[in-house]
C-alpha cells in the first residue's frame, strides 16, 4: 500500500491576509465604499500636504521680529516673541517664578489623586478644596510673606484661564451638592421650588450674560461703597453659572442611587446629613467624577468668555498680540497656536474622563 | 394603674424638633424667610444705588430714539427708530443666526455622525478626527478664527472665489441669488401647504388602514409626488412667477442678489462646525445604543437592510438621540450670543451692548436679556419634551 502524504495547506487567498487583506476589507470591499474610500483619500490629499508644508517644512523659527519670517510658511516667531505675555500675562518678569510655583505646586497637589495605591485620596482632595484658592491668592496676589503685591489687572494669559476655571470648578462644588439636594428633597416644596428656579435660571441664560450681568449690574446690586475687583465679579458670576450645571451632574449621580440604600440608611436610623454625608454622598459623587470632568472641559472653554468683559486670559491675551502694528497679519499663527494648547487640555482630560468612567465602572456590569 | 395621667403624656410627648415634618417646615420656612430677606436687601441697595447715580427706573426709555445705526436688520430700521426697535432687530437676527445654525450643525452632525459608525477605516477615521478637533476647541476661538483669520481675510470683490457666476465669496461676505416672488406665486405657496396637509391626513388614514385592514400603503412615494407634483403644476400653471435676482460685480462692490455679511457668515459657519462635532457624538452613541439584536431580528425576519434601517434602528435611536440633540440645540441659541465678539449685531451686542451703553439702564436691559434667553429656552425645551413624550417608548 502506498503511504499517504499529505499535500501541504494551500496558503490562503493572497487578497484576503496581509496588509493588502486589510486594505480590501477595511478600505474597498464594495463600490460605494471605493468610491467613499477615493473621495475621503482626496480629501486628506487637499488638505494634509498644504497644512504641514505650512505648519511645519516652510515655517521659520527663529528671530525677534517679522523680517525674520520670509519662506511663506507659519511664522512661529510672532508666537515665540509673545510667548511670555501669552503664558503670564502683563505679571511682572521678576515674578514669572511665582507663577510657575503655583504650576508647581497645583500638579504636585493633583497627582496624588491619580495615583492607584494612594490611600488618603479623599482627605487630599478636601484639603485641595481650600487650599487651592489660598495658594493661588497668596502666589498671585502676594502682599505678604514678602512677596510685593500684583494687582489682579496684571494676571492674564494661560495662567489666568487655569485660575478661572479653576476656582470656579472648586467654588461651584459645594453649592452645586447643596442645590442638587435641595433639588432631591421632596418633601421639603418650597425648598425644591427655589432649587429648581435657581438652577434652571443659570442653565437657560448664556454665561455671557452673566458676565454682562457681573460686571454691569453687580456694583448695584451691593451697599453703596463697596466694590469688587473686576476679576472676583467674574469669579462670583461663573461661579453662579457653574454650580447650577454642578447640581445637575450631581443630581443624575444622587438619582443613580438604588432607592435600597436611602432605605438602608434610614433603617440604620441615621440623622439625614449622616445619611447623605456617609452613605448617598460618596457613592453618588464616584459616579459622576466623569460628568464633573466633563463640565470642568466645558467651563474651561467657557473661560475664554472674560475677554468680552475686559479680562485678558490666553485667548485674548493672542487677540492684543494681533493687533499689535509690528506682528499685524498673523492672526493665523496666533489662534493655530492658541487652538492647539486648548486642544492639548481638552482632549486629555476627556480621554482622562474616559479612562476613569472605564475603571470606577465596577460591579454593576451587565 | 396609679399614675397620674398628666404626667405620663408629658414624659412621652417627644420634642417637637425630632418630628421630621414639623422640621421641614421649620427648615423651609427659615430657607424662604433668608431668601426673601436677600432679595429685599439686593433690591434696596440697586433702587439706592440707582437713586444715587440719577438712572431712573422703568421701561419708559424703549420708547426713545436711538440714534445709531445697526449693521443688518431684518424689519425696517435706521437712527430715528426707538431703544424698543433696536430690541427687535436685535431679537431677530439672534433668531435668524440660531435657525441657520440648527440647520447646518444638524446636516453636518448627522453625515459625520453616521460616517463616525462606517466600516470604511478612513472615512470613520476622518470622521473621529473631525469630531475630536472640532469639540476640543473653545467655540469663541473658532469664530474669531473664521472672522479675522478667514472671512476678512479673504480676496476683494473684484478677486472673489465665485461658484459659475452665481455666487460670490469676498471679504464683503458671500453673496448668493435671491428669489423674487412675482405676482401670482401665492398660488404656488397656497399649493405647498395644501399638499402638506394633505399629506399629513392621507398617512393617518394609510396607517389606520394598515392597522384595521393590514394592505400597506406607499405612503412615501405617494407623498412625495403630492409635496412636488401640486406645488409644481400650480407653479408651471401660474406661468412660473419667480425669478432670481443675480449678484452683479459693479463699482466696488456687488449689487443685487441676498447678501451675507461676513459676520453673519463667520459665526453661521462656526456655530455649525462646532454643535456639528457634538451633535455626531450624539447621533452615534444613539446609533450604537440600539441593541445588536434589533438589527438581527429584523435580518431574520427577512427585512431588506434599507428598511432595517428606517423601521427598526432609526425610530429606536431617535429615542435615544432626541433629549441630548435638544440640548445641543438650546447649547447653540445661547451660544449665538458670542455674536458680540465680532461685531455681529445680535441681541446681546445689539441691546446689551449699545443700547445698554447709551441709556445706562442696565437692570432693565440685561433682564429683558436674560428673560429672552429664558423663554427660548422653555420653548425648544417644551417643543422637545412633548416630542420626546411621543417618541418615548410605551411601557404597559
Amino acid at each position: 500500500m502506498a503511504d499517504f502524504t499529505p499535500s501541504p495547506d494551500l496558503a490562503p487567498p493572497s487578497l484576503t491576509v496581509g496588509p493588502l487583506g486589510w486594505v480590501r476589507t477595511n478600505l474597498f470591499p464594495d463600490p460605494f465604499n471605493s468610491v467613499l474610500t477615493l473621495i475621503a483619500l482626496y480629501l486628506v490629499y487637499l488638505t494634509l500636504p498644504p497644512a504641514i508644508d505650512w505648519a511645519l517644512l516652510k515655517a521659520d523659527w527663529s528671530g525677534t521680529s517679522r523680517e525674520a519670517c520670509v519662506s511663506g510658511g507659519a511664522c512661529w516667531v510672532f508666537v515665540h516673541a509673545r510667548m511670555n505675555t501669552f503664558l503670564y500675562g502683563f505679571f511682572p518678569e521678576s515674578g514669572y517664578w511665582r507663577v510657575n510655583l503655583l504650576y508647581f505646586v497645583t500638579i504636585a497637589l493633583l497627582i496624588p489623586l491619580f495615583v492607584k495605591q494612594f490611600k488618603y485620596k479623599v482627605i487630599l482632595a478636601a484639603i485641595n478644596l481650600v487650599a487651592f484658592p489660598l495658594l493661588v491668592w497668596i502666589l498671585m496676589s502676594g502682599g505678604v510673606f514678602g512677596l510685593s503685591h500684583v494687582e489682579t489687572s496684571n494676571w492674564g494669559g494661560l495662567s489666568l484661564t487655569l485660575i478661572l476655571a479653576a476656582i470656579g470648578c472648586v467654588a461651584a462644588l459645594p453649592f452645586g451638592v447643596l442645590l442638587a439636594l435641595g433639588r432631591q428633597a421632596t418633601n421639603m416644596p418650597a425648598v425644591k421650588t427655589m432649587c429648581v428656579v435657581f438652577i434652571e435660571f443659570w442653565r437657560g441664560v448664556p454665561l455671557i450674560t452673566v458676565l454682562f450681568m457681573s460686571s454691569v449690574m453687580l456694583p448695584l446690586f451691593l451697599p453703596e461703597g463697596t466694590s469688587f475687583d473686576k476679576l472676583l465679579r467674574a469669579m462670583i458670576g461663573i461661579t453662579l453659572f457653574q454650580s447650577a450645571y454642578m447640581a445637575e451632574v450631581i443630581r443624575g449621580g444622587l438619582q443613580a442611587i438604588p432607592k435600597g440604600q436611602y432605605e438602608a440608611a434610614d433603617a440604620m436610623g441615621l440623622t439625614y446629613w449622616k445619611k447623605t454625608g456617609l452613605v448617598i454622598l460618596p457613592q453618588a459623587l464616584k459616579i459622576v467624577i466623569p460628568g464633573i470632568v466633563n463640565t470642568f472641559i466645558a467651563l474651561f472653554k467657557d473661560t475664554t468668555l472674560v475677554i468680552i468683559i475686559g479680562l485678558l486670559e490666553v485667548l485674548g491675551m493672542v487677540q492684543t498680540a494681533l493687533n499689535d502694528p509690528n506682528w499685524l497679519g498673523y492672526s493665523t499663527e496666533g489662534y493655530v497656536f492658541t487652538a492647539a494648547v486648548f486642544w492639548v487640555f481638552c482632549f486629555s482630560m476627556s480621554r482622562f474622563s474616559q479612562r476613569l468612567e472605564a475603571r470606577l465602572h465596577t460591579g454593576h456590569k451587565r | 394603674m396609679a399614675i397620674a395621667p398628666g404626667k405620663n403624656q408629658t414624659a412621652k410627648q417627644p420634642s417637637k424638633l425630632n418630628d421630621p415634618r414639623f422640621r421641614a417646615l421649620l427648615f423651609q420656612i427659615i430657607a424662604s424667610v433668608t431668601v426673601a430677606g436677600f432679595i429685599y436687601w439686593l433690591v434696596n441697595n440697586t433702587l439706592h444705588n440707582m437713586a444715587l447715580r440719577g438712572i431712573s427706573t422703568g421701561f419708559a426709555f424703549l420708547n426713545n430714539q436711538a440714534g445709531f445705526s445697526i449693521l443688518q436688520s431684518l424689519v425696517e430700521y435706521d437712527e430715528t427708530h426707538t431703544y424698543g426697535r433696536t430690541f427687535v432687530v436685535g431679537l431677530l437676527n439672534t433668531l435668524l443666526v440660531s435657525g441657520l445654525g440648527i440647520f447646518f450643525a444638524t446636516i453636518v452632525g448627522f453625515t459625520i455622525g453616521v460616517a463616525r459608525l462606517s466600516h470604511n477605516w478612513l472615512v470613520n477615521r476622518l470622521a473621529m478626527t473631525y469630531i475630536e478637533i472640532f469639540r476640543n476647541i473653545p467655540l469663541l476661538l473658532q469664530i474669531f478664527f473664521w472672522y479675522f483669520a478667514v472671512a476678512i481675510n479673504l480676496p476683494g470683490p473684484r478677486e472673489a472665489i465665485q461658484i459659475s457666476d452665481l455666487a460670490f465669496l469676498s471679504n464683503r461676505g458671500l453673496f448668493i441669488p435671491r428669489p423674487v416672488f412675482e405676482e401670482g406665486f401665492g398660488i404656488t405657496a397656497l399649493a405647498i401647504l395644501f399638499a402638506v396637509i394633505f399629506v399629513i391626513f392621507l398617512a393617518r388614514w394609510a396607517r389606520r388602514r394598515r392597522e384595521m385592514t393590514g394592505q400597506p400603503f406607499h405612503t412615501v412615494y405617494v407623498s412625495l409626488g403630492i409635496l412636488f407634483g401640486l406645488p409644481a403644476i400650480a407653479f408651471i400653471v401660474t406661468g412660473t412667477p419667480l425669478s432670481w435676482d443675480i449678484p452683479e460685480m459693479g463699482g466696488f462692490s456687488f449689487s443685487g442678489g441676498l447678501a451675507v455679511i461676513p459676520e453673519l457668515f463667520a459665526l453661521t459657519l462656526a456655530l455649525s462646525v462646532y454643535t456639528g462635532a457634538f451633535i455626531a457624538e450624539t447621533v452615534r452613541s444613539g446609533i450604537q445604543a440600539v441593541a445588536h439584536g434589533q438589527t438581527e431580528a429584523a435580518r431574520a425576519l427577512g427585512l431588506r437592510h434599507s428598511w432595517t434601517l428606517r423601521l427598526i434602528v432609526i425610530p429606536q435611536a431617535m429615542r435615544v438621540i432626541i433629549p441630548p440633540l435638544t440640548s445641543q440645540y438650546l447649547n447653540l441659541a445661547k451660544n449665538s450670543s458670542l455674536a458680540a465678539a465680532i461685531g455681529y449685531p445680535d441681541l446681546v451686542a445689539v441691546f446689551a451692548g449699545t443700547t445698554l451703553n447709551q441709556t445706562g439702564q442696565a437692570v432693565e436691559v440685561i433682564s429683558i436679556t436674560m428673560a429672552v434667553y429664558l423663554t427660548l429656552s422653555l420653548v425648544i425645551s417644551v417643543f422637545m419634551n412633548w416630542y420626546n413624550a411621543r417618541m418615548a417608548l410605551t411601557e404597559r
